[in-house]
């Protein structure tokens, strides 16, 4: 389902290479936990998949069911089906949650050539996943993550996940800043989400996520590479004795 | 259809620089001769059937005109305006005055059909739809509540119809053009026109004293809540003519009034004049609401054409407790010039502000208001939103003062510019003066940028750039689409998305 090929992308401001030859294959079904130390390059990694214009893609290519996004801008690569969890949520001041989910389903709707959502049933599918993720119908009447706790802004993007129906999930360190609760209510709506056509790349700096979403494969990423790939018991590993076993064998 | 979709619906049918409201409409005219004299305010009052001291009134504002010099103080530029180009008065020939629907043009009803305005009172009342509002409610606070709306119907220098006449007459309420008041209601019109802003107030009120045409009057008598929200829209269609648009609403002690104005006019490459003069007067406990949507045609991509929108509002809380509050939407005019302004004259009044100017293409934007405290314990809110887009320049005007005896005088000024882009620019001019030491004026203003973060965010859920912009600028002005009345406030927020068309390249 995605390809990533020998990717090099570099920050368009200043230059800087952030992502330095990065390849990376996730199957249909598939779920890959990318882990790596602080400033290895997830989020960066991420932000490119979502289409940001502040990288420059020097050489390589992303492949989303067989062919190249990198044309693509971000409205678009949404609408074919990427969806970023993003490590922080941005704030929307004045657009009610609510009105904003209604926004993003009915434009990804008219892209696919659908019509628009009728009201009720737009209220049935957002009571059923909030429900389902405990959240409260009156925090989604307030602006869109203004003034919510970080735990808060996590929920909101597996609530949009869950209404927009993704075939690849992008999921920013989703873990950070939740209790445990709240963990096992935000991996539950993952795991649910589980299904045969439908990717996810989970990026987290700990093991502790990957028990309740139990990954396929798990990748290290560092310094702008992937340096080593293998099953959940390399996440196991990394937990047990840190990135430096791993980061000097590559050396 | 909750509002930001549609908006989004509206952005997306329209071209780059395509105003919708940009037809014109062939009626036969009946035109003063071009330019401007004493026999042409002879014409337009003898066209008017005015009462002699009318006339001198107008001739008196004419004379002083003469002697006084177009101001410059404001942040716009504009080439002189040749004034003996204008006509000054021209009226669909069908009409010789306000007449009941059935004897309106049906050219005419044509035109305010194109426009969306519900002029058929059968149609008004057989089609409020109250579809699944509760539901929608929990989607959004911005509710499209139906209900019935009177409208007064200006096209170019007359008022063709006024609907529901007879309705708010049984409350009480006189809802008809101002020329209609001149005739039939002397009395009320001598007592308070140029009681606000008076015919030697500044240029362009002096010239709207000698030359208007038409405008709306409310007057809402002692204790009566008026029933159903008063509207007027003015429509300029004639080329080369001026509309000087005179607009007198009294609220009389404890009366209640909303009442919206809304604008348009067609595409044309000449730059036609509005200048307008409305005079509010609020007696004691009165309340008077005054929104705008202002949509005169802005010019062309290139900044050709367009209407200048030369405005003097003001309203007078003339009694005890009485509250005058304005809205406005600035969305379209190549250059706008207006304050519209509080005179907190009675002790305990209040006055607010609450003002979206939204200026793109070359648009030139210099707007605020003035809140001048008179009596004690008066108090003001001023909330201004102004978004600028590609060349544009979007400043805001505001003066607060607090005179000698305006004991306890209290404001709140909150001035908010966004910018996209970097081409186009905000200003904001705020000037405060308290002679009462007790007085508390706060002042808060930001600038921002659009920001490129939330731009992402939004697109990354499928939102394309144009509605992404449109999304996070409605939400910027929320503050004040909350201020409108629930019909209206819709259509200002599909107004805000369709100007910001073409903002990003
Ligand atoms: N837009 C940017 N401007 C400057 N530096 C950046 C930018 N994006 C990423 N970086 C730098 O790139 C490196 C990788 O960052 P990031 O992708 O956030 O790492 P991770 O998510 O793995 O912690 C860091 O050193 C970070 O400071
Ligand atoms: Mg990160």
């Amino acid at each position: 389902m995605l390809e990533i090929r020998n990717l090099h992308a570099r920050i368009v401001d200043d230059g800087t290479e952030i992502i330095r030859g990065l390849n990376l294959t996730v199957k249909a079904g598939e779920v890959a936990a990318i882990m790596g130390p602080n400033g290895s390059g997830k989020s960066t990694l991420s932000y490119i998949l979502a289409g940001r214009e502040d990288y420059e893609v020097t050489e390589g290519d992303i492949l989303y069911n067989g062919q190249s996004i990198l044309e693509m801008d971000p409205a678009e690569r949404a609408t074919s089906g990427i969806f970023l969890a993003f490590q922080y949520p941005m704030e929307i001041p004045g657009v009610a949650t609510m009105e904003f989910l209604k926004v993003a389903m009915n434009e990804q709707r008219k892209a696919r050539g659908e019509e628009p959502l009728k009201i009720p049933e737009f209220l049935k599918r957002v009571k059923e996943a909030a429900a389902s993720l405990s959240m409260d119908m009156a925090m989604l009447k307030r602006p869109l993550n203004v003034g919510f706790s970080g735990g808060e802004k996590k929920r909101a993007e597996i609530l949009q996940m869950k209404l927009l129906e993704p075939k690849l999930c992008v999921l920013d360190e989703t873990d950070s800043g939740l209790d445990i609760d709240a963990l096992k209510i935000v991996s539950d709506g993952v795991n649910a989400l589980r299904a045969p056509d439908r990717a996810f790349l989970v990026i987290t700096h700990y093991q502790r996520l990957l028990e309740h979403i139990v990954p396929d494969s798990v990748h290290v990423l560092y310094r702008g590479q992937v340096i080593k790939s293998g099953d959940k018991s390399l996440a196991l590993d990394l937990e047990a004795n840190g990135y430096a076993g791993v980061i000097g064998e590559a050396a | 259809m909750p509002a930001v979709q549609d908006t989004i619906d509206r952005v997306r049918k329209i071209d780059v620089d395509q105003y919708k409201y940009g037809f014109q409409t062939e009626i036969a005219m009946d035109k003063a001769p071009k330019g401007l004299s004493e026999d042409i305010i002879r014409f337009i009052s003898a066209k008017k059937d005015e009462p002699s001291w009318m006339l001198e009134w107008r001739l008196e504002a004419y004379r002083r005109w003469l002697t006084l010099d177009e101001p410059t103080w404001a942040r716009v530029h504009y080439p002189k305006i040749d004034f003996q180009d204008i006509y000054f008065y021209a009226a669909p020939k069908s009409t010789p005055g306000p007449t009941s629907l059935s004897d309106v043009d049906p050219e005419l009803l044509k035109v305010y059909e194109k426009l969306g305005i519900p002029l058929r009172e059968q149609e008004i009342l057989a089609g409020v739809q109250k579809t699944d509002a509760s539901e929608l409610e929990e989607v959004s606070d911005n509710v499209y509540k139906s209900g019935r709306v009177a409208v007064d119907a200006v096209f170019d220098s007359v008022s063709v119809v006024t609907t529901f006449k007879k309705e708010l007459a049984q409350a009480g309420v006189i809802f008809c053009s101002i020329s209609e008041a001149i005739r039939e209601h002397p009395e009320l019109v001598k007592k308070y026109l140029g009681s606000v802003v008076p015919t030697s107030d500044n240029y362009y009120a002096t010239l709207n004293s000698a030359v208007f045409t038409d405008g709306s009057f409310v007057f809402v008598p002692k204790g009566v809540r008026c029933p159903m929200e008063l509207s007027t829209y003015f429509r300029m269609n004639e080329k080369n003519t001026g509309q000087f648009e005179r607009t007198l609403i009294i609220a009389e002690e404890g009366a209640y009034v909303s009442y919206l104005e809304g604008c348009t006019a067609p595409q044309r490459d000449e730059n036609q004049l509005h200048a307008a003069v409305v005079e509010l007067v609020a007696l004691d406990d009165a309340e008077i609401k005054y929104s705008t949507v202002q949509n005169w045609y802005p010019g062309d991509a290139e900044g050709k054409g367009g209407i200048y929108n030369f405005v003097t509002k003001r309203g007078d809380c003339r009694g005890d407790r009485s509250k005058i509050s304005w809205t406005q939407v600035e969305t379209g005019s190549a250059i706008t010039w207006k304050y519209p302004s509080c005179i907190l004259r009675g002790d305990d009044s209040s006055g607010e502000f609450y003002s979206i100017a939204v200026s793109n293409g070359y648009q030139q934007v210099d707007s605020g208001t003035k809140m001048i405290h008179l009596g004690k314990n008066t108090s003001s809110r001023i909330i201004s939103k102004g978004i600028a887009a590609g060349f544009s320049q979007n400043t805001y005007r505001g003066q607060v003062s607090a005179h000698r005896k305006a004991t306890n005088a209290r404001n709140f000024t909150n001035c908010d510019s966004l910018l996209i882009g970097d081409q186009c620019g905000a200003h904001t001019v705020p000037y405060m003066e308290a002679k009462n030491s007790t007085a508390q004026f706060e002042h808060e203003a930001t600038t921002s940028k659009i920001s490129e973060d939330q731009k992402f965010y939004v697109m990354q859920r499928g939102i394309p750039e144009e509605e992404a912009i449109a999304l996070i600028v409605n939400g910027f002005v929320k503050d004040v689409i909350q201020q409108l009345p629930m019909e209206f406030a819709v259509e200002a927020q599909k107004l805000i998305g369709i100007s910001l068309e073409g903002s990003v390249g």
